[in-house]
């Protein structure tokens, strides 16, 4: 685990919300998600999954619901509300232009 | 939005709690299942798989428990870890119920006594701007606040410029004529201003007029609101009215507001103008008044004093006669109310403050001993996952439980505490103190309950807190567990056993130096013997005894019937009784010796002929007095020693003569006796000198009658009334009492009494708590020692040397707080002089008593534990670990 790259602080809800943007999916299908559409670089600590999950449910940026799954097992799937639709273009936004400042950073700092 | 959505949302899941842990539960192994079965499809065993996906999921109490604080309140983990308080609370009584008590007698013995001190020191005067009320006297070098003549007052009046208003007011009895009898009851006669001074109003009526206290006006009185409902009903319409107080018809013109007090005479029912008729309000020499006046805005008590002073200078240069040595006093009026108890309320309060602090350190040295005894728990709390954060909250909680308990047990106790302590005071005393009356639980002794509280919960919090940053966490795992902390335990705790031990023996010895006070104080020389003796007071109403030879025979014919009384044996009247003041004092002049004006001040009595031989004082030389020193023949006095060692000294002042001031011929009188100093002075006052005039030549219609009895004096008493109405049924009779309790009940007993035992109590309280704290110390240390013990019992040590190695330490502790105690209780001492009588504050034997007490207390208390380490049996001392 300490070889791979921890999360950057901060982008945890930004991925979650970032995920449910296709489908709903379960805590299981999201930190799944996380780690196939990184390239297994990010894992999401389930430690750190579940209480996110709550945070978000409380801020209303998501919408939890009971169904079944493929295997016809009972699991909470999450939804992604406007409001958290909202939400993730404030964040992306904002992450984009930390990026893109820290970016210009190293840049200059390469040319110095 | 959002606020308040999140909080519907919270409560929601609050209240839903057991169904947000289902799903919580359920979803994380839902998760987990998932997890092994990917493992599993990538080749691993089923078994392998469970547990990589255990591991990778970590631990699943610490999820939820993050979980739930994300969703939960603040108040919810808070309600967990009071539960959790409680529980270890109940699962260790003995530690809840002695570190809930020790507080509880801290903070009740805290409350209660400021109780007090808000009662008579903090809550202002019950009048409108109170600050700016001050107590106006006069002053000469015996009397710091002497009486003011009321030719002084109308000149003080006049040419001041720093009241708005001065006002004066003097103590007055009326007889009241009721369907059964003339009854005495008290008055006040004020100047005409004297509420409006006050910032009264009556309820009912109206106040005096102006020219109400001029001579000649008609006769209005104001009624307390008591005597309104008691004796006119609380009828409205009383006021127009008259009533017949000593045979003079009052019109009521008013009612004084219910809540009104007035401490100086507060048993004062009713209230005239203050017109100066009596032979005393016509002379300036003579001192019958009491001023209160109003400083103007801005003018402080210093300047008002300066100013008073200056005018006084002017009159005692105008009238060299009667104001020679007379100055002015101005101080601020609750001084002069509250003065005189307010060293013992200080002393009490730091007293009270001192047991607190033994109290808190007691249950802090407990809360360590515990926590030492948790440190695997807390090891283990922090291993699953309890941040640093959430475990010093557990032990917050754990303190706040403990001192909300303990607090609200002490305001209990401090309520018991207050009903107890003003039962204890007698009423007479407690008559002149109506600040009392409100004593209770108010709000300011509910915050300053609540200010302690917050205190002690910080030190009880911040205590095992500390001991666990200072000490690595780990080494509560270990099996040994023995390292660092112990010793950092042991230092800390015999740290705060020092304190205790030193704190209780200040308490000790103020306790002692008090008690010694006390015994001193009751066991002055009186100059006579108080036993089976009963007292009265009669006054001879000018109604019914116009002339001095009425007054005269009504004496007569009183003390032949008390003396034929059963179990009476003598009987003999005085108009002062001994043991009451330095007071009714008289100037006096030699015949025959140069005068410069100086005042020669001394108390002035009156008595029968038989008064030294009913108190059994004895003659030093000369002759008591006889009947046949009457009206017809000259004056005659009996001085008693002081006054000749004062003014005869190395003479015999037998056949000496004096007189007033201005030697008037009928003041001239001859010394004839001289008697033993007989007290006539509060008990911690000094002697003064006294004359004696006989009261076949001055007879006085107030006076008061000694009987001596065979028997118990308190059986002669309910028959006293009869016996003197029998005589005259418009005398009026008060204050039947034995002499006995006159003196046990006058206000010098009763503050040293007080003082003493209360602070006894504290000490008492302090010494056990001390003590005990010393045990645990040492039975807490021989435990955590019993394998060292063992080893050295194993190596060849005798019982005697393990004996030793305990009480060397209990001994090194009880020496560096007797050391450090003695220090403090002189500095203690010396604060609370004003309370000491008859004994200095560094009074060697209390202090070396007051050390050996504790020091064979705090011994014995570590004998125990000694005993114990000696009885360790080396082999099983071994085997246990």
């Amino acid at each position: 685990m300490a070889k791979k790259p921890d999360l950057l602080p901060g982008t945890l809800d930004m991925l979650i919300l970032h995920t449910l943007t296709r489908a709903p999916l379960h805590g299981y299908g999201i930190a799944l998600q996380i780690k196939r559409l990184s390239d297994d670089v990010l894992t999401v600590e389930e430690g750190s999954l579940y209480p996110a999950l709550q945070r978000l449910l409380l801020q209303g940026w998501v919408r939890a619901e009971w169904k079944m799954t493929e295997t016809n097992r009972r699991a909470r799937f999450y939804t992604l509300t406007a409001a958290g639709r909202k939400q993730l273009g404030i964040e992306l936004s904002q992450f984009e232009q930390m990026i893109g400042a820290i970016g210009r950073v190293l840049r200059n700092a390469e040319e110095a | 939005m959002n606020a308040i959505s999140r909080f519907i949302k919270r409560l929601a899941i609050l209240f839903g709690r057991t169904r947000f842990r289902g799903e919580l539960d359920e979803e994380m192994a839902f998760h987990r299942e998932q997890a092994e079965r990917e493992f599993v499809a990538g080749g691993m065993t089923p078994e392998a798989a469970r547990y990589a996906a255990m591991r990778r999921f970590g631990n699943a109490v610490r999820v939820k428990e993050r979980s739930h604080e994300v969703v939960g309140f603040k108040a919810e983990t808070v309600a967990q870890d009071l539960r959790f308080a409680v529980r270890q609370l109940r699962r260790n009584p003995g530690f809840a119920l002695t570190a809930t008590l020790i507080l509880a007698l801290g903070i009740g013995a805290s409350v209660a006594i400021f109780a007090f001190v808000d009662a008579a020191l903090i809550k202002p005067l019950p009048y409108p701007d109170p600050a700016r009320l001050v107590a106006v006297n006069e002053s000469t070098e015996l009397f710091p606040r002497n009486d003011l003549s009321y030719a002084d007052y109308l000149d003080w009046k006049r040419v001041n410029t720093v009241f708005s208003s001065l006002d004066v007011y003097a103590a007055n009895r009326f007889e009241l004529n009721t369907p059964s009898g003339t009854e005495p009851v008290h008055g006040l006669r004020v100047s005409a201003g004297f509420l409006g001074t006050l910032g009264i109003h009556p309820m009912l009526g109206r106040d005096f007029r102006e020219d109400e206290d001029a001579v000649g006006a008609s006769p209005v009185v104001l009624l307390r609101y008591g005597v309104w409902q008691s004796r006119f009903g609380g009828r409205r319409d009383v006021v127009g009215q008259t009533v017949n107080l000593s045979g003079v018809a009052y019109t009521i013109v008013g009612v004084l507001p219910r809540d009104f007090e007035f401490a100086p005479r507060d048993i004062a029912e009713f209230w005239v103008p203050l017109q100066p008729t009596g032979g005393c309000e016509t002379r300036r020499s003579c001192h019958n008044l009491d001023g209160v006046a109003r400083l103007k805005g801005g003018v402080t008590v210093a300047a008002a004093m300066a100013e008073m002073k200056s005018i006084a200078a002017g009159l005692e240069r105008k009238y060299p006669d009667s104001n020679r040595g007379n100055s002015a006093s101005v101080i601020p009026l609750s001084d002069a109310i509250v003065g005189n108890i307010r060293p013992i309320l200080l002393v009490l309060q730091g007293g009270a403050g001192l047991l607190l602090l033994i109290a808190c350190v007691n249950v802090s040295s407990l809360m360590l001993v515990r926590a030492e005894s948790r440190r695997r728990e807390i090891a283990v709390r922090g291993a699953l996952g309890a941040s640093r954060v959430r475990l010093s909250r557990q032990f917050v909680t754990e303190a706040v439980t403990l001192v909300v308990a303990g607090s609200a047990m002490g305001l209990g106790l401090a309520y018991g505490g207050m009903k107890g302590l003003s039962g204890l005071m007698s009423k007479d005393w407690m008559d002149g103190m109506p600040f009392l009356r409100g004593l209770g639980l108010n709000p300011r002794v509910l915050i300053f309950a609540a200010c302690l509280a917050v205190l002690a919960g910080i030190l009880f919090s911040i205590t095992p807190i500390l001991h666990f940053r200072f000490s690595d966490m780990r080494d509560g795992l270990t099996e040994g567990g023995r390292g660092s902390a112990g010793t950092l335990w042991r230092r800390m705790g015999a740290n705060l056993v020092v304190i205790e031990l030193a704190t209780a023996l200040v308490l000790l010895a103020g306790a002692g130096l008090l008690g010694k006070s006390l015994y001193r104080l009751l066991h002055e020389d009186l100059g006579f013997r108080a036993d089976h003796l009963a007292t009265v007071n009669v006054h001879v109403p000018e109604s019914v005894a116009p002339k001095p030879a009425q007054v005269l025979a009504f004496e007569r014919a009183l003390l032949e019937r008390a003396s034929a009384m059963p179990g009476v044996e003598s009987a003999a009247a005085m108009d002062v009784l001994p043991v009451s003041c330095n007071c009714d004092t008289d100037w006096v002049r030699f015949v025959g010796r140069p005068y410069n004006g100086i005042h020669n001040e001394v108390n002035d009595r009156v008595v029968s002929v038989g008064l030294f031989r009913t108190l059994q004082v004895r003659l030093k030389s000369g002759r008591f007095f006889t009947e046949q020193d009457d009206a017809n023949s000259p004056k005659v006095v009996l001085i008693n020693e002081a006054f000749a060692r004062k003014y005869f000294p190395g003479e015999d002042p037998i056949g000496k003569k004096m007189g007033d001031t201005d030697l008037t011929p009928a003041s001239i009188r001859q010394i004839v006796g001289l008697v033993e100093d007989l007290k006539e002075a509060g008990l911690d006052q000094e002697q003064w000198p006294a004359e004696y005039e006989a009261f076949n030549q001055s007879p006085s219609s107030y006076y008061s009658l000694i009987l001596r009895t065979s028997q118990n004096p308190g059986a002669v008493l309910p028959a006293l009334a009869p016996m003197i109405h029998g005589v005259n049924p418009n005398l009026s009779v008060d204050w039947q009492r034995t002499m006995e309790d006159r003196i046990d009940d006058s206000e010098a007993a009763n503050i040293h009494r007080s003082a003493a035992y209360l602070f006894g109590g504290f000490a008492v309280l302090a010494l056990v708590l001390g003590v005990v704290g010393l045990y645990g110390v040492i039975a807490f240390s021989v435990g955590r020692r019993t394998r060292e013990i063992g080893v050295r019992m194993a190596l060849g040590a005798q019982r005697s040397s393990v004996y030793r190695l305990v009480l060397k330490e209990a001994g090194r502790l009880i020496a560096v707080g007797v050391v450090l105690g003695l220090a403090g209780s002189v500095g203690a001492a010396m604060l609370m002089r004003k309370l000491l009588f008859g004994v200095q504050a560094w009074d060697a034997w209390t202090l070396i008593g007051v050390a050996v007490v504790l020091a064979i207390s705090a011994l014995m208390a570590s004998y125990f534990p000694a005993r114990q380490a000696a009885s360790v049996d080396p082999a099983e001392a071994l085997r246990a670990e």
